[in-house]
């Protein structure tokens, strides 16, 4: 019954879109420049329509109501109540309906806050906004309807996939699509402004906002799902260069050039046409993300039902949206007023110009990196994969001098730098750096050939930031996310070069031998949980002075049957370790994973560090 | 001669054009060294030379196959018409049993035997790599 109500607000909810839709068109044809408080209200009406009917989902999920069949393909009885939530946006019907629900919010709030804006680029955002919003609901409600009725009605579920039952990943959708969708209003208020032919410093700093929130989204949901995967895929790594971590990436290098651009467009009054293509450019790939992974092109975990119909849809509409808008780009670049004062060669705009190159140049090694494959399968069926050296070998390199230009690039000025200023302090951390780099890359003996010069400015951009924070005139915002940059490239650099890793078969009782450690299989227990069973088994690390007991664990999940490994990290602030085991075939052995991650938590700490920079920024009137 | 403007702005394009260039040229050089292709059994027999790349191979854990000692874990990969031996050391996922699908990544030592570096099987019980099960329909 309440399952009708859900997919009845849907539909109030499409015919108020086209409303809209219909209705702005027609009053921005006519130059009647007014938004109406009516469109207004019927906004928030959309709002409240596509909020119920995502509770009704929530709530079907909570009772356990089997005649949806969503909740039946993807829900049990048995699951505690918290995964039985989170399940909601765990599967593809759910999580689209949160894709709307961020939309419609989204719009929401921007219509409220841009009150004192020009009426017709509230009215043209409010427009392109709806589109977007206007083709989800197609998309949900008939290639995806999260509400459709199962007769007759099943006993029993057949349970969300265990490896998806984990805090982590219950709260990492919401936080990614924050970011995702938070790019939509970038988006229609790019085209927007270059339609109304207000590209400029006012609505640069009106677009910083959402720039900056999105961007914090987008960096705390790639972490969350980064440290998920750390913890419970067993690999003990944190980026695996999967696709489906790449599509996520890929907005967020776009976002961040943009923010830069953002950023000058506002002080300095240049970059216009760069900033719309930037804007059109990181919404296209938040869309082809959910392209990718919803289409089940992408072989991963996250693809939970692989139905070609929806990826077509979701490719046709990517196609109309990214045409349209370059369509509109074409048209109406001539309004965007360049600001044609004199460029200098050393001045922060050439570092923010700098900047983006390096970020559109990773943006297409990870592209190309994850795409090819895609391509190379479709024209001559070739099934390949392409793995971690390539993207190291390609973007490694790169980033040395874009660690550079990174240190030095904020302490040049505006306009026209100088280059006699900057020297004497730089200089010498460089040299500091150098020697600490030396002696560390002696007594470690790190080989590769690249790992100096990247150690060199990783602690030159280091030292540089924090000697930054005590200069006079600090922007706070931008020093802390730069310094949490550089602690994130050292601390990847440290745990890369360190890490220290060992596997083997081991019984209970086996002992080994690992550098100056004994690892032991103590014992193995049983407990039931729940929803599983979980074996625990505890290790025994020594080595000469200390002892370290780990308990990594086995869930055995009954619905569906399946075996998730959780390992065991005791976390330091110089090291984790980090202990795996899994079950191998019936004769006693079990298969353990043993690694020592120096600095581990200093990467997750560095990327909280770069999202605290973004929220300070939005904090501050002026920047 | 040019002003100060013209010639940033020919400087700027000319670099912007070199880097373009250039990285299509690496992005291009490193996809064809660091690229890892996928094969069934049935096409390893075919190859005529073994190279020195890495390469994965997709099929069936062989029933009974699994031979396991502290250090090594052997198994035979099958697609049902040819098998090969693959020898390996290291952590293997939990889904990776007998009579289910998985892909082994590392290096062919001839037409029959592949030194694994990374065993993979995905997180479902009913999941077969679709490579797999690809090469299982020509069957």
């Amino acid at each position: 019954m309440i399952n009708q109500l859900g997919n009845y607000s849907l539909y109030i909810a499409l015919l108020i879109s086209i409303f809209i839709i219909s209705k702005a068109s027609l009053s921005l044809r006519k130059l009647s420049i007014t938004l109406s408080g009516n469109i207004f209200s019927l906004i928030s009406v959309q709002s409240i329509m596509v909020i119920i009917s995502f509770l009704t989902l929530i709530y079907a999920f909570v009772t356990s109501d089997f005649s949806n069949e969503t909740v039946y393909n993807n829900s049990h009885t048995t699951k505690p109540l918290f995964y039985k939530i989170s399940g909601t946006w765990g599967n593809h019907e759910g999580s689209l309906l949160l894709w709307l629900l961020v939309l419609t919010i989204f719009l929401f709030i921007f219509t409220v806050e841009s009150k004192n804006l020009s009426q017709r680029y509230r009215t043209l955002t409010l427009f392109f906004q709806q589109i977007i919003i206007f083709g989800f609901l197609l998309f949900i409600l008939f290639t995806s309807n999260p509400f459709s009725n199962l007769f007759p009605i099943p006993n029993e579920g057949t349970g969300l996939n265990p490896i998806l039952q984990d805090p982590a990943l219950a709260i990492h959708p919401p936080i990614l699509y924050l970011g995702y969708v938070g790019t939509s209003i970038i988006f229609s208020s790019a085209l927007a402004a270059i339609i109304s032919g207000s590209i400029n410093k006012s609505w640069a700093s009106h677009i910083k906002k959402w720039v900056l929130v999105s961007w914090v989204f987008l960096s705390i949901g790639i972490l969350l799902g980064s440290i998920w995967a750390y913890y419970e895929l067993g690999w003990g790594g944190f980026w695996f260069w999967d696709p489906v971590e790449n599509v996520s990436l890929m907005p967020w290098i776009c976002l961040t050039a943009l923010l830069h651009t953002i950023f000058t467009l506002e002080k300095r009054d240049i970059f216009h046409s760069w900033a719309v293509i930037l804007s059109i450019t990181t919404f296209s790939l938040s869309m082809s993300g959910t392209f990718l992974v919803r289409s089940g092109i992408l072989n991963s975990i996250h693809i939970f039902a692989n139905d070609p119909s929806r990826g077509v849809f979701i490719l046709c509409f990517l196609f109309i949206l990214i045409f349209l808008s370059i369509l509109i780009y074409f048209f109406y670049q001539k309004t965007i007023k360049e600001n044609l004062t004199k460029p200098y060669l050393i001045s922060k705009e050439t570092a923010v110009l700098l900047n983006n190159l390096f970020m559109m140049f990773f943006l297409s090694v990870v592209l190309i990196g994850t795409v090819y494959p895609i391509f190379l399968e479709v024209i001559n069926n070739e099934k390949i994969s392409i793995g971690p050296p390539f993207y190291h070998k390609l973007l490694i390199p790169f980033l040395i001098p874009f660690l550079f230009f990174m240190a030095i690039g904020p302490n040049i000025k505006w306009i026209n730098g100088k280059i006699g200023k900057i020297n004497f302090t730089q200089v010498s951390i460089f040299i500091i750096s150098i020697i600490v780099s030396y002696f560390f890359v002696k007594k470690y003996g790190v080989s590769y050939l690249l790992s100096l010069p990247l150690f060199i400015l990783s602690i030159f951009l280091f030292f540089i930031t924090i000697k930054d924070f005590f200069g006079k005139k600090v922007n706070i915002s931008q020093k802390i996310s730069h310094f949490g940059f550089s602690l994130l490239i050292l601390s990847i650099l440290l745990n890369g070069v360190l890490s220290k890793e060992f596997s083997s078969n081991m019984k209970v009782g086996d002992e080994r031998k690992f550098l100056n450690k004994t690892i032991k299989f103590e014992s193995i227990k049983v407990i039931k949980e729940q929803n599983y069973q979980s074996l625990i088994g505890e290790f025994n690390i020594k080595d000469e002075n200390n002892s370290l007991s780990l308990k990594p664990e086995l869930r055995i999940y009954d619905q569906p049957q399946t075996i998730t490994s959780e390992a065991d990290i005791s976390s330091t602030i110089f090291s984790d370790n980090f202990l795996v085991f899994n079950v191998l075939k019936n004769d006693g052995f079990y298969n353990v994973r043993y690694q020592i991650k120096p600095f581990m938590i200093w990467i997750w700490i560095s990327v909280i560090l770069i999202s605290f920079g973004g929220l300070i920024s939005l904090k501050k009137k002026n920047v | 001669m040019y002003g100060k403007k013209v010639k940033l702005r020919i400087l700027f394009i000319s670099l912007l054009l070199v880097s373009v260039i250039l990285s299509i040229f690496l992005i291009l050089k490193s996809l064809e060294e660091d690229v890892v292709y996928f094969f069934s059994p049935t096409e390893i027999k075919s190859l005529t030379e073994i190279n020195k790349k890495k390469i994965r191979i997709g099929g069936m854990v062989k029933e009974n196959s699994i031979v396991i000692d502290s250090e090594n874990i052997n198994f035979i990969i099958t697609d049902f018409k040819n098998e090969i031996n693959i020898s390996y050391s290291g952590s293997v996922p939990n889904l990776f049993e007998e009579g289910k699908g998985v892909v082994a990544e590392g290096f062919l030592k001839d037409n029959s035997f592949l030194i694994a570096e990374k065993i993979l099987a995905k997180h479902d019980e009913n999941y077969m790599p679709p490579e797999v099960a690809e090469s299982l329909k020509d069957k």
